[in-house]
């Protein structure tokens, strides 16, 4: 701070370069994990990835093979199913999630009684360890064991084979995210609250209605947060791998965990992920340079939002840095 | 319970109600609570289901009945003999701890200079902080899996303990946002005081900075404790390095049609997750509005 204001008024020059390179250095110092951390684990493997995507290697022979890899993702049809779903998610899922948050954050903000209560069991579902949350939606949606088929029976509603129907376990991997949206609701909880209370009070007496005070008020103020929200669900659902493996692995009732057998996306691709798939060719098949292909295709998507993300973000934060 | 006392209310004067504010005022405030109290019963029904069908006998858990008509303790007992549950607890533990602690150890020093230095650089490095965060960890898999490979460390957890002690891009995210909301003024008048950097930065700004190192501690811990796609790709074939969360995923397969002990299981690795929630409540929710920006 002190360096910085006395090198903007350009005064004692060689004090002040050598205070500011031991400001430069001292940065260094404190970063060093972070940049050591840095070039091992994004630099040096992202640069290895592009190498490894030209080659063919089973993690015992290395061959030069060109653009294969690149030639046989156009062809991979089980790449292109898990792209589809994977699009899925993002259309669907990502937009219901910000839509049910966004819903019952409004909700608990208006609330008079209990509003404390209401908001730790809102919140708590999406605490639970993800694997336990799938497991448990798998049970409870299974129309021979599970409740949900009873209740939904009692009201002579039938329910679909969730997990076991191609048509609805994506609808059934939703439901499990719309159960663990506590963390958005804290998020547009918090939104909502900062929103000035004068705002309302003007509207109200211009005789504005509670919707019109939804959309002209409350909308606009907190739209930065649920657009980073919406983004950054984006991003999550780029990698969505656990609920969707899990859920094939239990509903399908096939065996082992970390050896072979086990192909995911049951019942029948439809909740093969592009992630999944990824690991599958990379650390199952061993085929790592195609792997590697697919990790670029990854990569490339999610800079795009990720450089969306940035903009915004640089618009609401930089003027307290 | 507001949802039993409403129709009364109204019934009792029925005209007036809805006409005059005050009802009006008294119908919003029934149809929110009643909204309130269903959305908490789809909440929390499945944890509800979850709980009471770990209690059932295993014929009972196959059927769709809702309320045990026994019982049964003893699913708690039988999981334990059914799968190494303790060690995969203790392995679990063991990744947990080990990545928070390392974690902080390594994140604090750079959020610090991320939200109070002034050097070449500062933008560039914290947008490549974000860019790390929003990464998906399966584009960079297969070079860093052959690294711990080379070091023979593939089948064992190190490898996602190790790169903790370099920093954790989201923590370091979180911890910044929290860190340059701190009035420089605190670590001006300690450096007045003639408190070196390092020093400012331990007996000034942490003491201030405690419920964001914990929120971002628990984060950090759960998300460890939860983890699953590091274990699967780490831990290899041999069970006695699986978590539980890896383990939890392959104990309906290994016990087919045993619902009732894969519920009791499920439960083992939730309850941790959710007493510590009920003690640590406030930490998480303001970790939670940090993740936001503001």
């Amino acid at each position: 701070m002190a360096t910085a204001t006395l090198g903007r008024r350009g005064k004692a020059v060689p004090f002040q370069r050598r205070e500011r390179r031991r400001a430069n250095l001292r940065a260094l110092l404190y970063l060093s994990p972070w940049i050591i951390g840095f070039s091992i684990f994004f630099i040096y493997p992202l640069i290895s990835t592009v190498y490894f995507s030209f080659q063919r290697y089973d993690m015992f022979t290395l061959e030069p093979v060109g653009l294969l890899n690149w030639k046989y993702f156009l062809h991979d049809d089980a790449a292109w199913t898990s792209i589809k779903n994977t699009l899925w998610l993002v259309v669907v899922m990502v937009p219901l999630r910000v839509l049910f948050g966004l819903g019952v954050a409004q909700l608990v903000t208006k609330l008079k009684a209990g509003a404390g209560v209401f908001r730790t069991i809102f919140y708590l579902p999406s605490l639970v360890p993800v694997v336990a949350g799938t497991l448990g939606f798998v049970y409870l949606l299974n129309p021979g064991t599970g409740p949900v088929q009873a209740i939904l029976g009692a009201v002579g509603i039938p329910s679909p084979d969730w997990f076991g129907d191609p048509a609805w376990s994506k609808w059934g991997l939703t439901l499990l995210a719309l159960w663990s949206v506590g963390d958005l609701m804290v998020i547009f909880m918090a939104a909502l609250l900062d929103v000035p209370k004068q705002l309302y009070e003007a509207a109200a007496l211009d005789g504005a209605g509670a919707w019109q005070q939804f959309t002209r008020i409350t909308l606009p103020v907190i739209r930065p947060v649920v657009m980073f929200s919406a983004v950054t669900g984006v991003i999550q659902t780029l990698q969505y791998f656990t609920q969707a493996m899990v859920a094939a692995r239990v509903a399908s009732g096939a065996t082992d965990s970390a050896g072979s057998v086990f192909t995911p996306g049951y019942p029948d691709g439809s909740t093969l992920t592009f992630p999944e798939w990824l690991f599958q060719e990379g650390f199952r098949d061993f085929a790592m340079g195609y792997a590697c292909v697919l990790a670029l295709i990854l990569f490339a998507v999610s800079m795009i939002f990720t450089l969306i993300l940035l903009r915004q973000f640089r618009g609401f934060s930089e003027e307290e840095a | 319970m507001t949802a039993t006392l409403a129709p009364e209310t109204i019934a009792r004067r029925p005209a007036a109600s809805t006409r005059s504010p005050r009802g009006r005022a008294l119908l919003y405030w029934i149809a929110k609570h009643a909204i309130a109290v269903a959305l908490s019963i789809m909440f929390l029904g499945p944890l509800v289901f979850i709980i009471l069908t770990a209690f059932m006998s295993n014929r009972q858990a196959l059927t769709s009945q809702l309320w045990p008509q026994t019982w049964n303790w003893s699913n708690f007992a039988d999981i334990f003999e059914k799968a190494p549950l303790l060690t995969w607890i203790s392995n679990t533990i063991m990744y947990s701890v080990l990545a928070t602690v390392f974690m902080l150890v390594s994140s604090i020093p750079v959020a610090y200079a991320l939200a109070k230095f002034r050097f070449r650089g500062r933008k560039l490095a914290f947008l490549l902080v974000i860019t790390t965060m929003m990464l998906p960890p399966q584009v960079v898999a297969v070079p860093i899996y052959l690294i711990w490979a080379r070091f023979h460390l593939t089948g064992t957890l190190w490898p996602l303990i190790i790169p903790m002690l370099l920093g954790d891009a989201f923590s370091i995210f979180l911890l910044r946002q929290f860190l340059v909301t701190i009035p420089r003024e605190y670590s001006d008048a300690a450096r007045v005081d003639g408190c070196s950097e390092f020093r400012t930065l331990i007996r000034v700004i942490l003491p201030m900075a405690r419920p964001a190192i914990a929120a971002v501690g628990l984060f950090q811990f759960f998300f460890c404790w939860n983890d699953y796609y590091g274990p699967l790709l780490y831990a290899g074939t041999d069970q006695s390095h699986w978590t539980l969360s890896l383990g939890l995923a392959a104990f309906k397969s290994q016990h087919s049609t045993q619902w009732n002990l894969t519920m009791a299981a499920t439960i083992l690795a939730m309850a941790p997750v959710i007493i510590v929630f009920f003690f640590a409540q406030k930490v998480f929710i303001e970790g939670v509005k940090l993740t936001g920006v503001k």
